[in-house]
């Protein structure tokens, strides 16, 4: 029975879901219902159209991620393993890292055309200072017995950083990376609604709006969710198996 | 006390400190300063060749900073320090760390951090696998290697950090209040097996140790410190035969050594 236990909270708002459409707190209108909800999602999967839309929008996040681990933790490990280095360009990090992602669609716009590269590039900018921020701290942190641990048995500077270094931050990389996900998902979505695309679950959203066809929208809302929820879990599952040491 | 004596004549560096053993290391003008607080200043001592030398002194005396500059972990602000002569760098030595936790590395299995060392030796894979298996033959691990230090238990996970810095067949061995952070039973398995590797292969060991009993139980030459700047307050000799065992600290010389130490400390400690 207990293994039954994280499914309460979706009953329960499945149950609460039925009980407003029965009451009628909104319009049935704006408020399909669950069966109708799931329904649509099954359709859209079967039909195609929403998996196409949902496998663009897994493309272009996948691809947000990989250009910001690949530029951002080398860099971050470098930036680190100083930390007079990283506290020279602390400001200018931390500065871009709160500017919201949105603000600069337009300038990559202006750069990049309307193209697929300014979705991917923009969500790339927001994730690689997220992973950038948390690579640097993790190097930072990295224990420091542990480095004169390397020392005293004979390791160079260089070696300490790839036998040490590097591995101490992978805790904290790791965090970064899913918190990176997590924001690169957000500016995909967004992108894809309003900037001159075709395809996306952010595009399947304005377009199920604007024809008022709410059950499609609720299927990509929750689909979008889905992901979100997928990626969260693939990258925790990886961690789990690589960074097996984390917290111990 | 007949078995102490004073530190006053190791000026020389051909001049032996302890008895009649010769100098392995040789400190000289070493001066370190924290900040505004002197911890060293022009100090000089010899620690003697395969001997076991305790290192015990009030809180902040320097105790874990005297080892920490000879290992070269710190840098000194002046002075020089030889190891038989050569710059540590030039040594091959052991360094166990008070927080076993921190000083092993987690991601390696505990056979790969005992080997981890001898990477750095020019050694072939089989060479280094060869004297792992006899480090841990000598040992007689009941420990199950392969697991991450994590999985071990405490006792465990120092036994496994001694190990490593042994394997390297260090000239000197360092430790810096190993036992400190185990329980008694524990403390009381470690501190005879520490004592084994001593009678066995006669290295040169410096024990940085906070426990008066451990430091004396094990030593041959005990150093106390004094505190700000730190001197030699006394550089007491204990000959009690090997092996000792729990029963040892029982014996006329030992409560003798213990209650001469524990004069020499509080009259230090009094100083402030």
């Amino acid at each position: 029975m207990s293994r039954l236990v994280p499914f309460y909270g979706v009953i329960g708002l499945i149950v609460f879901w039925y009980v407003g459409i029965w009451v009628e707190i909104v319009d049935p209108v704006l408020l399909p219902s669950p069966a109708q909800a799931a329904l649509a999602i099954w359709n859209g999967m079967a039909d195609g159209g929403l998996l196409a839309d949902f496998l663009r929008t897994v493309e272009r996040t996948t691809y947000s991620i990989l250009i910001a681990s690949v530029v951002s933790i080398p860099l971050g490990i470098f930036l680190g393993s100083s930390e007079r280095l990283y506290r020279s360009v602390e400001f200018i990090i931390d500065f871009f890292r709160s500017t919201p992602a949105s603000a600069v669609f337009p300038l990559f716009l202006v750069i990049f055309g309307v193209g697929d590269e300014t979705k991917i590039l923009v969500a790339s900018f927001g994730a690689a200072l997220v992973i950038l921020f948390n690579v640097s701290y993790g190097v930072m942190n990295a224990r420091k017995t542990r480095l004169l641990a390397a020392k005293v048995m004979g390791a160079s500077k260089f070696r300490v950083l790839i036998d040490v270094m590097l591995l101490e931050s992978m805790p904290q990389t790791f965090i970064g990376i899913r918190n990176g996900v997590s924001l690169a998902l957000i500016i995909v979505i967004v992108a894809e609604m309003f900037i001159g695309s075709v395809d996306g679950l952010g595009h399947r959203i304005i377009d199920a709006q604007m024809l008022f066809e709410m059950p499609d929208m609720y299927a990509a809302i929750f689909v979008a969710g889905a992901l979100g929820y997928g990626f969260n879990l693939l990258f925790l599952i990886i961690e789990q198996r690589f960074v097996h040491w984390s917290g111990k | 006390m007949q078995q102490s004596v004073t530190a006053a004549e190791t000026t020389s560096t051909d001049q032996s400190t302890g008895g009649n053993s010769p100098a392995h290391v040789t400190i000289r003008g070493l001066s370190k300063k924290f900040g505004s607080a002197v911890v060293y200043d022009s100090f000089d001592f010899d620690i003697p060749r395969n001997k076991f030398t305790s290192v015990f002194g009030p809180n902040g005396c320097g105790k874990s900073t005297l080892i920490n500059i000879i290992a070269d972990l710190m840098s000194c602000d002046a002075g020089e320090i030889l190891i038989d002569g050569k710059h540590v760098r030039d040594v091959r030595f052991g360094y166990v760390f008070q927080n076993y936790r921190e000083a092993l590395f987690p991601w390696l299995r505990s056979i790969d951090n005992i080997r981890y060392p001898l990477k750095f030796m020019n050694l072939t894979k089989a060479e280094q696998r060869a004297k792992v298996d006899k480090l841990v033959e000598y040992f007689d691990v009941k420990i199950d290697l392969t697991q991450f230090p994590y999985q071990l238990s405490g006792g465990q996970q120092q036994l496994v950090s001694i190990m490593r810095a042994l394997v390297v067949e260090p000239e000197i061995l360092f430790l810096d209040e190993p036992f400190s952070a185990l329980d008694y039973e524990m403390t009381l398995f470690m501190r005879d097996q520490l004592q084994k590797v001593f009678m066995e292969t006669q290295t040169t060991i410096v024990l940085v140790s906070h426990d008066l009993e451990e430091a004396i139980y094990l030593a041959d030459h005990i150093l106390l410190l004094s505190r700000g700047p730190a001197e030699v307050a006394d550089f007491v000799h204990f000959d009690l035969k090997r092996p000792r065992h729990a029963e040892s600290v029982t014996e006329a010389s030992f409560v003798s050594t213990k209650a001469h130490c524990l004069e020499i400390f509080q009259r230090e400690v009094r100083k402030g």
